[in-house]
């Protein structure tokens, strides 16, 4: 009875003050995302944000859910990027006022932008890029006497690891982030997984490729070798962060926020972490580092749509996206948000350590950009995994997949 | 010595010859006023459960997906085809029979045990009998993710405590591969669900009559004996609804093997694939070709349970 009681008097002092409640769906963060939504409040509408599930694809999953029943509890949106597409062409996105959509294109890098654009349009606000690079054990290396001031491949770190017990941690569970890397992979060696992507189903698949057959190659070699860690085919970021943190640690792709994830549990242990580009997948051929990131949108069907839009704009300005950056680990979208707030990131991280994000974001691949992304990364889910089992064919394999898959010919 | 089965025994002769009652008045009336009164609830039943079978059929006749609405096209039975002609489809549904027998077969012997436990113990039954139902007590999502960390390479004790044995070792990764990752996923249900079928069995054996069982040990049976020719075929009705209830259950498995594998390793199980047609793929059309076609499974089983145990529903109610 008081629970009922206190609830309506809380609904009645929302609505006898008569300010908008702005309701933002967001990823797990360690607070980022919360102290920006109160940084964004103003006079007129107040911000309050409800957390979406771990699982990049769990949180499409509620999202869509609810934006198909034309859920109006939904104003703002963080969305990982492989799904803004499929979202904007479903029309559960608002479009962006043109002024807003400039300023954005102006201030963000390349690589959210293309992320971030459906059809000529920005239909999210790029808010924070994700890349990974090249993480290695200091002792590892200079033990094993490798040089790191040149570009790797993939192959010189395995056979390293290989030689003098070490481990290469990847992401290599059956979900998105395994997609991540072979994206990552075959990008590396000058290819991609589709092109075409304006004609829909009809997109040109280009898995079965010589970057197909490059990328499998890689996977191949590590996941038989003995650089492979033990739970290679059931490894995410945390475990991948668990096993370059034990005694056999030795090289590491993951994403920006790992570096300060072992101070807690390890003090001292950040001394013995280097960083490097993102290995090349053919020598000599520039690699392609992942992009990740969350655009914000605001949902069609929100009561609220004008004030949602300012509000992204706030949230998405660069002296935000430093303040999300420091709480979260999840870097700025834009130049200007390394640099705001007089370089205070710069404290937090070694100031080569943001340029070699910025290099990497620079160079980024994003993932395919279609609204059919959920049926290539299950496609390549299903063919590519486990590791172990990748060869020669599996590039020619998960094409002929994926393709009977968006015609309805074949089961995901 | 021949069998005792009191069921058998009191199977009627014959069926007597059709008479057509006499009804009064006053009973077409209760009858009536009867029907009127039940016919709020058969309509929200026919709403909460006809209602979405009737729509998961129409849909099935669709190729519609939830993220592209516009392209919502009549497609007949290709659903149907498209399922039914897909390897995934027979893996699954090959995965899922196999984790039924297994868990079945396996809970009908140590349930039968823990049930032969419960009814015969003398000292702390109390004590003893809520201990065997712990597990049961459990949500099915924890006790997967309790064996999930069990099983796990970098913090499971099954590793530590198995080493001995010469197929695990400190690295043996469960769910690396398909079989390992079966027996965990089966490891995790069995666990969870003995204690049920001990209960549906405790409930069956404590009908079978101690004078049988005191006749048959005069007789000279021994307990092996008393056992095949008394104590189970007087549980016939309740060994098949102990089967029923878990092979039906057993063969909707989802929960585990979303949090142990997410069908990784090929693990996948019908329901499983159901979900990610419907849930993840947002293939409603497709998705409702499964759901239907997982119904009419189900259905299948069900009849296939209560022909093989030849047991008549009605008359294991004690209806006459």
């Amino acid at each position: 009875m008081l629970t009922v009681s206190g609830l309506l008097a809380a609904c009645s002092a929302s609505a006898d003050s008569g300010k908008t409640q702005l309701t933002w769906y967001i990823n797990p963060d360690s607070g980022g995302q919360a102290k920006v939504a109160a940084n964004c409040s103003t006079d007129d509408y107040t911000i309050t944000t409800q957390v979406l599930p771990q699982d990049a694809n769990e949180q499409r999953i509620q999202l869509a859910r609810r934006l198909a029943a034309h859920d109006s509890g939904i104003d703002i949106m963080s969305i990982d990027p492989p799904f803004t597409a499929e979202f904007a062409n479903a029309g559960f996105l608002a479009p962006l006022p043109q002024d807003l959509q400039d300023k954005l294109t102006q201030q963000s890098f390349q690589g959210a932008t293309d992320a971030a654009t459906w059809d000529g349009k920005l239909v999210v606000a790029p808010f924070w890029s994700n890349t990974q690079v090249l993480w290695y054990r200091k002792s590892f290396v200079e033990k094993a006497g490798i040089d790191m001031s040149q570009p790797v491949t993939w192959d010189q770190i395995i056979d390293a690891a290989s030689k003098n017990g070490g481990k290469v941690a990847v992401q290599a569970n059956k979900y998105e982030g395994y997609v991540v890397w072979i994206n990552a992979l075959i990008s590396g060696a000058g290819g991609e997984l589709a092109s075409d992507t304006e004609k829909g189903l009809d997109m040109k698949l280009e898995i079965d490729s010589k970057a197909g057959e490059d990328a499998a190659a890689v996977i191949e070699k590590l996941a038989h070798s003995s650089a492979a860690p033990a739970d290679l085919s059931v490894a995410q970021e945390g475990q991948a962060g668990s096993t370059f943190g034990g005694p056999q640690g030795a090289f590491m792709v993951n994403w920006t926020y790992i570096y300060n994830s072992y101070e807690a549990s390890n003090p001292g242990f950040n001394k013995d972490i280097g960083y490097t580009r993102y290995p090349q997948t053919v020598a000599g051929q520039e690699s392609r580092p992942p992009y990740g990131g969350i655009g914000l949108g605001v949902s069609t069907y929100s009561d609220h749509v004008d004030e949602a839009m300012q509000a992204i704009e706030c949230i998405t300005s660069p002296e935000n996206q430093e303040v999300n950056a420091e709480i979260t680990g999840n870097m700025p979208a834009s130049v200007a948000g390394y640099e705001a707030n007089g370089n205070a990131l710069q404290k937090t991280y070694p100031a080569d350590l943001l340029k070699l994000f910025q290099e990497s974001l620079d160079a980024a691949a994003p993932r395919t950009v279609t609204p059919y992304w959920s049926d290539i990364s299950g496609g390549l889910q299903s063919t590519w995994h486990p590791p172990s089992s990748v060869s020669s064919s599996t590039p020619a394999d998960s094409q002929k997949f994926i393709d009977d898959v968006l015609h309805g010919r074949s089961l995901l | 010595m021949s069998t005792t089965d009191a069921g058998a025994a009191a199977a009627p002769a014959a069926p007597p010859a059709k008479k057509r009652p006499v009804v009064s008045d006053r009973s077409r009336a209760e009858n009536r006023l009867g029907q009127r009164l039940v016919l709020p609830a058969v309509i929200v039943m026919l709403l909460v459960t006809a209602w979405p079978m009737i729509q998961a059929l129409y849909l099935s006749l669709f190729r519609y997906r939830l993220t592209t609405p516009d392209d919502k096209s009549f497609v007949g039975l290709s659903n149907y085809g498209t399922v039914l002609t897909d390897s995934l489809f027979w893996q699954d549904t090959l995965n899922t029979v196999i984790i039924m027998v297994v868990t079945v077969a396996v809970e009908l012997v140590i349930g039968f045990a823990f049930a032969m436990v419960m009814h015969r113990i003398v000292f702390a039954r109390g004590a003893i009998r809520t201990a065997i139902l712990i597990p049961y007590g459990i949500i099915t999502v924890v006790s997967a993710y309790a064996w999930q960390f069990a099983f796990s390479l970098n913090n499971g004790f099954v590793n530590a405590w198995f080493s001995w044995l010469p197929w695990i070792s400190p690295d043996t990764n469960w769910f690396g591969s398909h079989w390992p990752a079966m027996f965990a996923i089966m490891v995790s249900e069995i666990w969870k669900t003995t204690p049920f079928m001990a209960l549906l069995l405790l409930a069956g054996l404590s009908q079978v009559s101690e004078d049988m069982l005191e006749a048959a040990k005069v007789d000279g049976a021994t307990w092996w004996q008393r056992l095949w020719k008394v104590i189970l075929p007087n549980m016939r009705a309740a060994i098949m609804v102990a089967v029923l209830f878990r092979a039906l259950d057993a063969f909707r498995i989802f929960d585990n093997i979303y949090v142990m594998t997410r069908g990784a390793q090929d693990t996948e199980s019908s329901s499983f694939l159901t979900y990610r047609q419907v849930i993840q793929q947002f293939q409603l059309g497709l998705g409702s070709a499964l759901s239907v076609l997982l119904f009419l499974t189900v259905l299948l089983l069900a009849w296939l349970i209560v022909r093989l145990f030849r047991v008549d529903l009605a008359q294991a109610r004690g209806e006459a």
